[in-house]
């Protein structure tokens, strides 16, 4: 066993028991924390692959910014621990096999293609400048596209946040 | 010529050990430096007692923090309470072992880098994600203390951190986009050499001088000091984030904070000041030291400006700092960052 695989088994185990505990907290902090740790592993599992722009893009991004909005969130809802309904017990019931049986589908498909030979470690460039080629050169619509996309979204989001037109305000004349 | 495994392993101990040594004593001798000159500056003398110019200050302040009772109030959430320091001052150190000293020295035939990692060609990236994770460790501890001071100095903090995070990332674009690198030693050696002869090419005398504004501005935010210690404001808020805090955990926090000014200083003096880039005299044993010699020169410049400034400045008010960060500074590093591309392009 190599040191790759060994690191790559640490990373892995923390990341599906990150996600396992996750689903496990019924408070939503803790289940925000948990999923920073499972974006912390996976830019681990990149930085493995060789891809180390991506894993500090997934850091800076994800672990950095997003996950920091939903903490603040919680934080300024003070959101309290989860409730079991009726319908959450039911999801568990059906949620669980469902879980089990895409699981086993999963790795029949897996299997049936284990022939394709996987990619090594370090195998696909991963350094900015390749990327930066790729985004900027290869892929300048679809980026472009991208950011129009974001630019939508943001836009709607403060459609929705401003307040409603009120009437215009009466004059209080004497 | 490469380190065989073995040596690569001790080596990298040693250096960390080194680092992390310095990293501390540093630490505390900037509390000690910022009482000494802030003292001065309100007309008062500073630690005085322990020892000369109460140099041992810092090691009677250790003391004290180790022998303190260690309070957890009762009604605070205890994995996050106990977790959120370590969290801050865990990466507060982490930030700095990917930051260069100097150029490799020789020892042995074989050549080393004055660095704890080697060269990882996203160093600056690096350094950004895992500050930006740091900001947890404030959050965390504001809403784990469960005390509505404590809350609202850590939802500040967050906000605050994202707001100039955006801000402090498009100021270093410029020069990234001159050096044409994320490796923080490719930056530095792009600062090598002079115009005309005698100034220096620094990045902040090859136009970046708005950049290198904005990045300050910024970072100043992102490690809470005055003007923009908000999270913190002891006028309003008792003590903040920290205010439930006592003993060695609040120490924690002390900790990070300047490890965060003392990181920030080192980039500052790699991206904009030419590194460990300065004249150079005298013989070859000289020549080795004085690169490191110029960069800790330049780290203690920043740090000296950073108490300088909260000695001068008083406090923003909140809305004043979120309408700096987003109507203000983030239109300028934008304005920056398109002028640079411009300028680099033409």
């Amino acid at each position: 066993m190599n040191v790759h695989l060994i690191l790559f088994l640490a990373f892995g185990a923390v990341c599906v028991a990150g996600a396992v505990n996750l689903l496990a907290q019924r408070h939503p902090i803790n289940g925000a924390l948990s999923l920073i740790a499972v974006m912390a592993a996976l830019a681990g599992e990149y930085l493995l692959l060789g891809a180390e722009f991506v894993a500090a893009v997934q850091v800076i991004v994800y672990a950095g910014a997003i996950m920091v909005l939903f903490v603040f969130t919680i934080m300024l809802l003070n959101a309290g621990v989860e409730e079991r309904t009726k319908g959450s017990r039911v999801a568990i019931l059906f949620g669980i096999p469902g879980l089990l049986l895409g699981g086993i589908l999963l790795g029949w498909v897996v299997l049936r293609h284990s022939g394709t030979e996987a990619v090594a470690a370090g195998a696909l460039p991963g350094d900015p400048n390749t990327i930066g080629q790729l985004l900027f050169h290869e892929f300048l619509l679809p980026f472009e596209i991208t950011s129009v996309l974001i630019l939508i979204a943001i836009m709607g989001a403060v459609v929705l946040a401003s307040k409603p037109p009120s009437a215009p305000a009466r004059r209080v004349e004497d | 010529m490469a380190l065989p495994i073995w040596l690569f392993i001790l080596a990298s101990v040693i250096k960390s050990a080194i680092v992390l040594g310095v990293l501390l004593t540093a630490v505390a001798y900037t509390v000690w430096l910022e009482r000494k000159v802030v003292g001065h500056m309100q007309n008062r003398w500073g630690p005085t007692r322990v020892g000369p110019f109460g140099l041992l200050q810092p090691a009677a302040d250790g003391i004290k923090f180790l022998f303190k009772e260690d309070l957890t109030p009762p009604h605070v959430y205890k994995p996050l309470f106990i977790a959120a320091p370590l969290i801050a001052v865990v990466f507060a150190l982490t930030s700095i072992s990917v930051i260069p000293f100097g150029n490799a020295v020789m020892i042995g035939g074989y050549s080393i880098p004055l660095q704890i990692t080697t060269d990882v060609n996203t160093g600056l990236l690096l350094i950004l994600g895992v500050t930006s994770i740091g900001v947890y460790g404030v959050a965390l501890a504001g809403w784990s203390s469960n005390n509505k001071y404590s809350l609202l100095g850590g939802l500040r903090a967050s906000a605050q951190m994202v707001s100039y995070e955006i801000s402090l990332g498009l100021s270093l674009v410029g020069v990234l986009i001159m050096s044409g690198s994320f490796s923080l030693r490719t930056i530095v050696d792009a600062q090598g050499g002079h115009f005309w002869g005698f100034i220096p090419r620094w990045n902040i005398f090859h136009g970046q001088v708005i950049g290198f504004f904005c990045y300050l501005m910024a970072a100043y935010a992102e490690t809470n000091r005055i003007p923009f210690d908000l999270p913190e404001a002891e006028t309003e808020l008792v003590a903040g984030y920290h205010t439930e805090y006592s003993a060695m955990k609040f120490a924690m926090f002390f900790m990070a904070e300047y490890a965060n000014m003392i990181t920030v200083a080192c980039l500052a003096t790699l991206l904009f000041f030419g590194g460990w880039h300065g004249p150079l005299f005298g013989p070859t044993i000289l020549q080795e030291i004085l690169p490191v010699f110029w960069f800790v020169a330049k780290v203690f410049v920043f740090l000296f400006l950073y108490i300088w400034v909260r000695g001068t400045l008083p406090r923003f008010r909140y809305d004043q700092l979120m309408a700096f960060g987003w109507k203000f500074l983030l239109p300028l590093a934008l304005a920056n960052l398109i002028a640079t591309a411009i300028a680099v392009a033409w």
